[in-house]
């Protein structure tokens, strides 16, 4: 996908697509169809076209993707759930030379760890956050999630999310846009080539403006769980585009660099 | 009779009780003693009333909080209430008489009592914000515990060096006061054995929230 | 302030930042919650002004995460609270002792249950010397009694986690905390800059002389016998700390009756058993200057040569149960409590221990 990956083999063959160097070369736990090795890959492509996977620390939550420090060739660690902005805050104070992202599900972050994302990106850590929504908590066996649509069955919503029984799912790139620190926000999605072009765009903008100091980055990925909404992979990329979308809007909701306010933060660390 | 004593200190907050308490303290450092100072905190800081308790001993320092002092300061009325009744049988106690009622202070010999029209003497000093260093004073000439020279050696230790000048006159002011007072006093009777303080009495008020 | 070798009067947990600063503390997460105040308070200043992070975190449970990160990154740390912070941040002290990550906490013990009060008390002793949150777990534990051991154990206790590869909990309360007494400061550690080295996350490089396979500071491990291998690890590792147990023996080579108290019931135990010496009885003092491990050889000691004994602690009777555990071959230990809401008094323990004395 990415050019700095084309090369011609000695066959002769063009080589078009290859393993990005900072993706470890392993088979994924991940269910077939699951938009994680998608995500993974964009994260891996990025800190090799950026250079700076050797001065990288990876911050893992808890769900699907607590394994992530196995396929990203980086120094990573493990936070207890919903704590990853606060263990990287504490990673990134310590080390503030370091790229340190996070990546993150939905139960995860806008659930029991919603303090912790609202106040590292208010504070403006020069961290970069990667969040995978899809609606659904996947690794405990698809239960409602926070950003669980209105309607949408789960185990612990069989009937279906009620408005007025668990409230409304909650966008939380709108939300993160709005906080003091952030310098970069966006919802991409990843159900589509095209879709997954611009997620990359974003995340490199989100990765970006930590490198340059400018403040907290975030990223959030509209993703597919095929195992936990009982679909086909064709039709949970269909269920993105025509459920997902729109009630999570794509588009960039915050760049300070756009914007031209990027000298005005104050905020963070160093 | 190794050297010991212990002092509750009260008052607004803004009379300097916590300042005296922390100049004690040093006084009694640079005299080699052992020290031990400690505030209220938290919640009971609230509603303007302010102590301390500071014990000097020649001897390792148990409990730096006591219930029944050997000795006080008390600086206003709703510390003498507070604290009178716990005075140790035979302890001193320096009132500010500028704001406590004579007529409020124990009677009938179990402790002694030393007035002290510290206002009046702080604004005869030429500030009225010397309240605190006259009451130290005079407690310091009435207990003989440390020397005056000493406090006044440390007075830069806890206040900017401008205004020291003003408070050793104040010092002295409160000392000279209570030295004529403790003259014309009658002898202190002999102490009945001080009775054990209950466990039951609460020594402070419950926080209601943390903060 | 720091640095000098004059005698400083400072606060017990200004005397706890002081240490830390002097022990090459790097990075201070924190939250406001009496009775510690004045130690986020000191290192907002001194410990920026050191060329250090401080962070008021939005709650202990991230103040505690913060900790874990700077830990995984091989920088001294450290944060302090009182105990319902302790009980939010059980859950980052449970996952740094199952990835072994260095950190140090301070708890300025006040009482419980629930809100309970700001005043002093020993409430936390199972929450600090059991672990504290899930999962089978130990904290070294120092247990200071004055100002100068306040900044004395958190001096040391930076090495001690590093050398452990673990948490070290300073467990004060409201009296150690707000006391002010003398200090002797020490000499600044020159930390070195390689400490942690074949454990900390730097970032790993691909090429060169410290080319490296990148690593993962982790708690969770679901392979075959992994786990199992883990807690092997770790109980290996509890069992090596016993010869760090410490305490302090007063009065205890003739005593009959030995007093055992810690922290700030320690030292006003020792008044008392001063007092009685002074009357001529045959009593003494042990005082834990450890709570994890426990000086349990030293109390089996005494109670071999017939000792008898009184626990007195600021709770409802929680060491006790160590020191019974200690003694448990040659003698019992009666137990007086005084109640977390009350000050303690050494007026009050002395009658107690003179029944305790009395009774064969």
């Amino acid at each position: 996908m990415s050019k700095a990956n084309t090369t011609v083999a000695p066959s002769g063959e063009e080589l078009v697509f290859t393993r990005p160097a900072s993706l470890v070369d392993r088979p994924t736990h991940y269910c077939p169809g699951c938009h994680h090795g998608i995500a993974h890959r964009l994260v891996a492509e990025l800190l090799d076209e950026m250079g700076v996977i050797e001065n990288t620390i990876a911050v893992a939550s808890i769900g699907c993707s607590v394994f992530l420090y196995n396929y990203i060739d980086a120094d990573g660690v493990e936070s207890p759930h919903g704590r990853a902005p606060a263990v990287a805050t504490g990673v990134k104070r310590a080390r503030p030379d370091k790229f340190v992202f996070t990546y993150q599900g939905d139960g995860d972050l806008a659930s029991i760890g919603m303090a912790e994302i609202i106040h590292a990106a208010n504070r403006g850590e020069r961290i970069s956050v990667v969040f995978i929504n899809n609606t659904v908590y996947g690794m405990t066996g698809g239960q409602m999630a926070p950003t669980t649509l209105i309607g949408q069955k789960t185990t612990t919503c069989p009937a279906g999310r009620c408005l007025e029984r668990e409230g409304a799912p909650i966008r939380m790139a709108e939300i993160i846009a709005h906080l003091g620190g952030t310098a970069f926000c966006a919802r991409g999605s990843l159900d589509s080539v095209k879709n997954i072009r611009q997620a990359k765009k974003y995340m490199r903008q989100a990765f970006e403006v930590q490198a340059k100091g400018f403040g907290f980055g975030f990223v959030e990925l509209l993703s597919g769980c095929p195992t936990n909404w009982r679909m086909t992979p064709v039709a949970a990329n269909k269920r993105i585009a025509d459920e997902m979308i729109p009630y999570f809007p794509l588009g960039v909701y915050r760049d300070v660099v756009a914007d031209g306010t990027c000298g005005s933060m104050v905020a963070g660390g160093e | 009779m190794k050297r010991y004593i212990d002092v509750i200190m009260a008052g607004f907050g803004g009379q300097g009780v916590l300042l005296i308490g922390n100049l004690l303290a040093y006084a009694g450092m640079r005299e080699k003693l052992n020290v031990t100072y400690i505030p209220v905190y938290g919640v009971e800081m609230r509603g303007g009333t302010a102590n301390c308790t500071v014990v000097l001993s020649e001897e390792e320092i148990g409990s730096p909080i006591i219930n029944t002092p050997k000795s006080l300061i008390i600086m206003n009325r709703p510390s003498l209430d507070k604290f009178q009744s716990r005075l140790a049988d035979g302890g001193i106690q320096l009132v500010n008489s500028s704001l406590v009622e004579p007529e409020l202070v124990e009677k009938g010999g179990r402790i002694r009592t030393v007035l002290v029209p510290a206002n009046e003497l702080a604004d005869q000093v030429g500030n009225a914000r010397a309240v605190n260093t006259v009451m130290l004073g005079a407690y310091v000439a009435s207990t003989g515990m440390v020397k005056l020279e000493t406090v006044e050696a440390c007075l830069a230790a806890v206040m900017p060096a401008k205004i020291v000048p003003l408070n050793v006159t104040a010092l002295r002011t409160g000392a000279d006061y209570a030295l004529k007072q403790l003259a014309s006093m009658p002898a202190v009777k002999k102490p009945a054995k001080a009775a054990a303080p209950k466990q039951a009495k609460p020594a402070k008020s419950a926080a209601e929230k943390k903060n | 302030m720091a640095g000098n070798k004059e005698r400083l009067f400072v606060k017990g947990n200004e005397a706890i930042a002081m240490g830390a600063l002097a022990a090459g503390c790097r990075c201070f997460f924190g939250y406001p919650i009496t009775p510690q105040n004045d130690i986020p308070e000191f290192m907002s200043k001194y410990l920026v002004e050191a060329g250090g992070q401080f962070v008021q975190a939005e709650s202990e449970v991230a103040a505690a995460n913060m900790l874990l990160g700077a830990g995984a990154c091989g920088v001294r740390a450290m944060t302090s609270s009182s105990s319902p912070g302790l009980s939010l941040k059980q859950e980052a002290i449970s996952y740094m002792a199952g990835s072994e990550i260095p950190a140090v906490i301070v708890n300025m013990n006040r009482g419980g249950p629930g809100l309970g009060d700001i005043g002093p008390s020993q409430g936390d002793y199972f929450q600090s010397t059991r672990g504290g949150g899930h999962g089978d777990y130990r904290l070294l534990v120092l247990a200071p009694s004055s100002a100068q051991e306040a900044y004395d154990m958190t001096f040391d206790a930076f090495d001690l986690a590093f050398a452990s590869r673990n948490p070290v909990l300073i467990l004060g309360d409201a009296i150690i905390g707000q006391m002010k007494e003398p200090i002797t400061p020490r000499e600044p550690k020159a930390v070195d800059p390689a400490e942690g080295g074949d454990w900390r996350l730097i970032g790993a490089p691909k090429s060169g002389p410290d080319k490296r396979e990148h690593r993962i500071i982790k708690s969770l491990f679901l392979n075959d016998g992994e786990l199992a291998g883990q807690n092997m690890k770790l109980q290996a590792k509890y069992e090596a700390w016993k010869k760090l147990a410490a305490c302090e023996t007063f009065e205890v080579n003739d005593a009959e009756l030995v007093v055992v108290a810690y922290g700030s019931i320690g030292r006003i135990a020792k008044n008392a058993v001063r007092n009685l010496r002074a009357k001529g009885k045959k009593v003494g003092l042990l005082r834990p200057k450890t709570l994890y491990p426990f000086p349990e050889k030293a109390l089996e000691k005494l109670a071999k040569a017939g000792k008898r004994f009184l626990t007195i602690e600021h709770n409802l009777g929680q060491m006790v149960e160590d020191v019974r555990l200690s003694v448990r071959h040659y003698a019992d230990s009666e137990l007086f409590c005084v109640y977390p809401g009350n000050m303690p008094s050494p007026d009050d323990f002395e009658a107690p221990i003179l029944r305790a004395l009395g009774r064969k």
